[in-house]
């Protein structure tokens, strides 16, 4: 009898469930997994580099397409850098429509994030529910920012335009009847507020849908329950943020511990895991989900009661109004300034995190005095989570391989920047 | 944050401890940087590493209208320039740590002399630093000692130079296309110009 050995295996980078493009070469024992070894960068675009040799504001498109299923969360971070070395304010309006728009983004990316782990793992219909659901989220973003996916909204100095008043219908067509019609713009009469809640209105009866479907279910235990568990300890040493760190039952959120913009006047809880498995960390996503409604509900009930301006009026940083233009000097000047060269930063350096859907989002910026950043660092969470990807799928099987990858809710577009 | 300032001031030397934005820097020596670390985890309980990169000095505080009087106007400052700075300490490498049980964060920053880019590796102390190491080491040529895998990881299996270095240009060097003849993927020198749209300026 010949003695059977080790054996390696290449898991994508075409593989659907490697969410996008992760090359996992696997050493297997049998079907036991011995070691793991991602192999990234196969979507590095070189991001950092580019942001060195363009004006501020011109990267805040890139920072959309970094982590692309959570995008206004990360330009958050870049413009709240940008905004700490200028020293500037950002009107409180802005900041509530931010903070509305980051969970709207979580609730986005949770949506995605469940859809397809529930996937991988064998239960196709999840994936159609959550998307339903998303659609109705995507449709909020365009309607604020006319883009889909890739908004560039946040701007230093607060956001690029107020709320529309009114929410965009959908348009008679050949496939659908008056009826229908009628029916898909019933709750699109008013204005993207109400829109927004609206949807918050209904979609905590979404999520026990889904979790009727997922969390009893005995597939989905026998896929999850003590799959890739990590203790405490071993979360923080290797660098876990976000839903995985809390999964472990560590209690850490930005948006609590070190809160940013105006988390510090709304009420929310925090989700914690005990035992660090797949299925905590689905549990605390959940909840998290749960929880974002919760605060969008206490910022359209803020910002239907208080109007105001949604961009700081110092000009120095903020593009100047259309109409005082065309009277006035200074205001000209500013324009052209502002759309020729940008502006500087003092020169320092500064580092600032977001409790972004998968985890810490940070962002370093060095100025050296200039128009555009010296060195931007982005730290993605995603990047410390696959580096544990090794220690999280040995022992385990290669199936449970894909359940890792779900739980981790990898994104390539942050992991390669 | 006081208190911290105080006990790091002690620990590590005062001049060494800065303060700005509400963030606080310890520069340190690239020699000490096990110590430290250590001395940061024990002691002050830092025990996540949330990001650690490379940075390189070498264009610090240049613009692109530096250099002799006009006589090109805008296409001066659209040149791409050669750098013509030589600093002792061209790299360093920065730490971003974090203490959950007491809420602190505190960027640590070692400086690297031209001649030698070596410096410790932290993967003992904190796992995570694996893969930040040798993203460090992928684009700014960074040498981590004591490092088990230092591969590449980022850029193209068989890459050449560090992308991120100040000297290496922002188109890259080889282009990449696919030779029909040859029935291969051939690399060649980068057929497309430098050009710099927005000049950079500094104004204090």
């Amino acid at each position: 009898m010949s003695e059977m050995k080790n054996y390696t295996l290449n898991f994508g980078p075409q593989h659907p469930a490697a969410h996008g493009v992760l090359r996992l070469i696997l050493e297997l024992d049998g079907e036991v997994v011995e070691r793991a070894d991602p192999h990234i960068g196969l979507l590095h675009r070189g991001t950092e580099k580019l942001a060195e040799s363009k004006p501020y504001n011109q990267s805040i498109g890139y920072m959309d397409r970094l982590d692309y299923v959570s995008m206004m969360c990360n330009e958050h971070a870049y413009v709240m850098g940008i905004e700490k070395m200028l020293g500037i304010k950002v009107p409180e309006r802005a900041e509530y429509i931010r903070v509305m728009f980051d969970e709207i983004t979580r609730i986005m990316n949770h949506l995605m994030w469940v859809g397809t782990h529930a996937l991988d793992v064998g239960a196709m219909s999840v994936f159609l529910y959550a998307f339903r659901e998303r659609e109705n989220l995507i449709d909020c973003y365009e309607a604020v920012s006319g883009s889909r996916m890739h908004a560039t909204y946040y701007r230093p100095g607060g956001v690029y335009r107020d709320l529309p008043d009114k929410m965009p219908q959908y348009l008679e067509s050949k496939l659908r009847s008056k009826e229908k019609l009628k029916e898909i713009n019933e709750n699109r009469q008013g204005s993207l507020l109400d829109f927004i809640d609206d949807f918050a209105k209904n979609f905590p009866k979404s999520i026990q849908q889904y979790s009727d479907l997922l969390t009893d279910n005995r597939i989905w235990k026998q896929r999850l329950v003590n799959i890739a568990v990590v203790s405490p300890e071993r979360a923080m040493q290797l660098g876990f943020t976000g839903a995985m760190l809390r999964g472990s039952g560590v209690e850490w959120d930005i948006r609590k511990n070190e809160p940013y913009s105006v988390y510090e006047k709304l009420d929310f809880e925090i989700p914690v895991g005990v035992t660090g498995d797949c299925y905590d960390r689905y549990l605390v996503r959940m909840e998290e989900m749960r929880q974002s409604t919760h605060i969008i509900n206490q910022c359209v009930a803020w910002l239907k009661a208080n109007p105001g301006p949604v961009m700081s009026d110092d000009h120095k940083v903020t593009p100047p109004d259309r109409e005082a233009m065309k009277g006035d000097m200074e205001s000209l000047i500013h324009h052209f300034k502002l759309f020729t060269e940008g502006y500087c930063l003092p020169e320092g350096e500064s580092y600032t995190a977001v409790e972004a859907p998968k985890g810490e989002f940070g962002v370093y910026l060095v100025s050296d005095g200039a128009n555009k950043p010296y060195r931007v660092k982005i730290r993605a969470p995603g990047f410390a989570h696959l580096a544990a990807m090794d220690e999280m799928a040995k022992g385990h099987m290669l199936s449970d391989v894909v359940t890792i990858i779900g739980s981790q809710d990898i994104v390539f577009g942050e992991v390669d920047r | 944050m006081k208190e911290l300032k105080q006990k790091l001031s002690k620990a590590f030397g005062k001049k060494n401890v800065s303060e700005s934005l509400n963030e606080l820097t310890l520069v340190i020596s690239s020699e000490d940087i096990i110590e430290v670390c250590q001395k940061l985890k024990d002691e002050f309980q830092f025990e996540i590493l949330m990001d650690l990169c490379g940075i390189d000095y070498l264009t610090y505080g240049e613009s692109d209208w530096n250099g002799n009087a006009s006589s090109s106007g805008f296409g001066r400052a659209r040149q791409a320039q050669k750098s013509t700075n030589q600093k002792d300490q061209r790299f360093g490498v920065v730490y971003h740590l974090l203490s959950v049980s007491n809420n602190q964060r505190l960027r640590v920053k070692a400086l690297l002399s031209s001649e030698n880019l070596m410096i410790q590796s932290v993967t003992k102390i904190w796992n995570c630093a694996d893969w930040f190491e040798r993203e460090a080491f992928d684009l700014f040529g960074i040498l981590f000692e004591n490092h088990n895998d230092l591969r590449r990881i980022l850029t193209d299996y068989g890459f050449v130079g560090h992308p991120l270095r100040k000297d290496f240009p922002m188109i890259g060097e080889v282009e990449m296309r696919y030779d029909e003849e040859l029935g291969r993927v051939v690399y060649e020198p980068v057929s497309i110009e430098p050009n710099v749209n927005v000049p950079r300026v500094i104004r204090k």
